[in-house]
C-alpha cells in the first residue's frame, strides 16, 4: 500500500520484539481503547542499560510499526539515551509517516518514557536525574 | 492472488459496460447538443440510456436526470426539496443517523441555514420503521430522506412502507439507493419514492456517473449553472460514454438480479456462518433484511486498519469503519449509531461480495480472517487484559 513506506510495512509485517517480559523492570502503557490505540512497553534493565525490550500494541499498522522500530532503537542502549528518543527520530527511522499517523510515533516515545518512569519509581531513582540536560 | 471483497466501495466493470463505453469513446463522440448527425447520434444514445434506466426503476424516461454520481444526486435532491420547502416556511427535515456523508453533510449545511434536521435513531439492528417516520412528520416537514440500504452494515430499510407514509402525509420522500440499485428490486411507483439517487460504479458500471430520479411534479433546481442539458437541471456536456456504460451495467444487473441475489446471498450466509465462531465478535446490521453481498463484523481487542493491512498481505481487499481508516479521530458514525462502543467500532471489518465472488474465495476468507484476528489479538495489550480478567469483555 502506498500509504506507508516500505520500512513501515516491513516492521508491520515482521514486528521486532513483540511480546511480554514477565520479569520486566519497568512497564509503560499509553493510549486508550476508545481512541483505538494502546501501546505497552516492557523493559529489562541492567546497570542502566536496556538489555531487553518487548512490546504489545492494539492499534493501526503505523502504531505496530512505530512500536517495533522504537524497541529496536532502544535495545542495548543506556536508559538516558532511551529517554531522549524522540517521536521524530522514530518516524524518520521508518522513512516517514503520513501526517495523520504521526501520533503513533508520539505514543511510542511516550510508552518508553512511561516504562522508564515505572522503572525509576520501583527503584527509587529520581526520574529527573535521567533526563537529558536542558529539559 | 487477489480476492476483491470491497464491492460496497466500488465494483469491477462488467464486460458489457466496458465494450459499450469503448464504442462511445471511439466512434460516437459527438456532443449531444450539436445539430449535426454525429451529435444527434449521441443525443439518441442518451435517450436510449434514459429509457433503459427508467425501465429498471419503473419510471418515465423524462424523470431520469444524469449526474456525476450518487453524491451529486443526493445533494441535488436534498437541497432542492429544502429550497422548495423553505419558500413555504417548511423547514423540518427527517433522516436517519446512519446515512451516507453525502446526505448527512448536506443536511448539516441546511441546519446552518436554519433548517431543523431530525435524525431518527436506527437501533442495534440498524433500521428505522415507517412508524418512526410517521411519528416524526410535522406540519412543517418538507423532506424525508432515508437510505434504501446501508453501505457499511448492509441493512435494507422498509422503503416502500416509509414511502407510503410520506405519500399519505404529502411529504417529499428521497432515498439514497446507491447500495440498492442493481442489487434489490426498485419500483418507484410501488415504493412511493419521489426522488432516488444511484451511482453506476456500485453495479459494475463506471465511476463518475450516476442518476437522480425525480417524480413528475416534484421540483428540482440545478446545482450547476450553464447550458440547458438535462432539461435545464444539470448544466454541462453529458458524460456520454459513462452514461452508456451505466445503462448497460444497470440493465445487465437488473436482468440477472434474482439469480445474482440468490447466489451472492448464499455466499454471504456461508461467510457469516464461517466467521461467527470467532470468539468475542458480533455481526453488524439487520440479520434478515440484508444486502445480498454485505458482511460486517466487529472483533473485540483489535483495530481495523491493521486488520485490513494484514488481510491485504493475504490478498484480501476489505474495508473497515475504524477511525484510522476514516481519516478522523472517531470510528464510523454508522457503527456508533447502532450502539457499538468506540472500542468495538475500531475493530470492524466489512467484506462485500458480488456475483463474481467464488465459493473458493469465501472458503479462503473463512480460513484466513480468524487467523489474522488471532494474530493481532496475540499482540494486543487490550486483549491480554481481557483474557486475564483485568478488563471485562464487551462482546460475548
Amino acid at each position: 500500500m502506498a500509504l506507508y513506506s516500505e520500512t513501515v510495512m516491513d516492521h508491520f509485517r515482521n514486528p521486532r520484539n513483540v511480546g511480554v517480559l514477565d520479569d520486566a523492570d519497568g512497564v509503560g502503557e499509553v493510549g486508550n481503547a476508545k481512541c483505538g490505540d494502546i501501546m505497552k512497553i516492557y523493559l529489562k534493565i541492567e546497570d542502566n542499560v536496556i538489555v531487553d525490550v518487548k512490546f504489545e500494541t492494539f492499534g493501526c499498522g503505523s502504531a505496530i510499526a512505530s512500536s517495533s522500530m522504537a524497541t529496536e532503537m532502544i535495545k542495548g542502549k543506556p536508559v538516558a539515551e532511551a529517554l531522549a528518543l524522540s517521536n521524530k527520530a522514530v518516524a524518520e527511522a521508518l522513512d516517514g509517516l503520513p501526517a495523520h499517523k504521526m501520533h503513533c510515533s508520539v505514543l511510542a516515545e511516550e510508552a518508553i518514557k512511561a516504562a522508564i518512569e515505572d522503572y525509576c519509581t520501583k527503584n527509587g531513582i529520581p526520574f529527573d536525574t535521567l533526563r537529558p540536560e536542558g529539559e | 492472488m487477489t480476492i476483491y471483497a470491497d464491492n460496497a466501495a466500488t465494483t469491477c466493470m462488467s464486460p458489457a459496460a466496458i465494450s459499450t463505453m469503448e464504442r462511445y469513446m471511439e466512434s460516437c463522440y459527438g456532443n449531444p447538443s450539436s445539430l449535426h448527425s454525429l451529435g444527434q447520434r449521441a443525443a439518441e444514445a442518451l435517450q436510449s440510456a434514459r429509457e433503459e434506466i427508467a425501465a429498471c426503476l419503473g419510471c418515465r424516461p423524462a424523470e431520469v436526470y444524469f449526474t456525476s454520481g450518487g453524491s451529486e444526486a443526493d445533494n441535488q435532491a436534498i437541497l432542492s426539496a429544502a429550497r422548495n420547502g423553505g419558500k413555504k416556511g417548511k423547514k423540518h427535515i427527517i433522516s436517519t443517523a446512519f446515512e451516507h456523508h453525502a446526505v448527512l453533510h448536506t443536511l448539516g449545511k441546511l441546519e446552518k441555514e436554519g433548517f431543523t434536521v431530525e435524525l431518527l435513531p436506527v437501533g442495534e439492528t440498524g433500521t428505522v420503521s415507517a412508524q418512526q417516520v410517521a411519528e416524526a412528520i410535522r406540519e412543517d416537514t418538507c423532506l424525508v430522506t432515508v437510505m434504501f440500504a446501508n453501505n457499511e452494515i448492509g441493512s435494507v430499510l422498509p422503503v416502500a412502507e416509509i414511502g407510503a407514509v410520506c405519500r399519505e402525509k404529502g411529504v417529499v420522500f428521497h432515498t439514497d439507493a446507491v447500495q440498492a440499485a442493481g442489487h434489490l428490486p426498485i419500483d418507484v411507483e410501488a415504493q412511493h419514492i419521489d426522488m432516488l439517487s444511484l451511482s453506476a460504479h456500485k453495479f459494475h458500471g463506471p465511476k463518475g456517473v450516476g442518476a437522480l430520479y425525480v417524480r413528475k411534479g416534484v421540483r428540482v433546481s440545478s446545482l450547476i449553472e450553464g447550458g440547458a442539458q438535462e432539461r435545464g437541471k444539470r448544466a454541462g456536456t453529458e458524460n456520454v460514454p459513462g452514461i452508456m456504460g451505466m445503462a448497460a451495467a444497470l440493465t445487465e444487473a437488473c436482468s440477472h438480479m434474482e439469480e445474482n441475489a440468490r447466489r451472492v446471498s448464499a455466499l454471504r450466509d456461508r461467510l457469516i456462518e464461517g466467521l461467527k465462531p470467532i470468539p468475542h465478535s458480533i455481526l453488524n446490521g439487520d440479520p434478515v433484511n440484508r444486502l445480498p453481498g454485505t458482511v460486517s463484523f466487529c472483533f473485540e481487542g483489535i483495530e481495523g486498519e491493521s486488520l485490513l493491512l494484514m488481510l491485504d498481505e493475504k490478498g484480501i481487499c476489505a474495508s473497515s469503519g475504524s477511525a484510522c481508516t476514516s481519516g478522523s479521530l472517531d470510528p464510523s458514525h454508522v457503527l456508533l449509531a447502532i450502539g457499538r462502543p468506540h472500542e468495538i467500532a475500531h475493530g470492524s471489518l466489512r467484506l462485500s461480495l458480488c456475483e463474481y465472488t467464488t465459493e473458493e474465495e469465501v472458503e479462503y476468507m473463512i480460513r484466513e480472517v480468524p487467523r489474522v484476528v488471532e494474530y493481532l489479538r496475540n499482540m494486543s495489550p487490550l486483549w491480554r487484559d481481557k483474557v486475564s480478567g483485568k478488563k471485562e469483555f464487551i462482546l460475548k
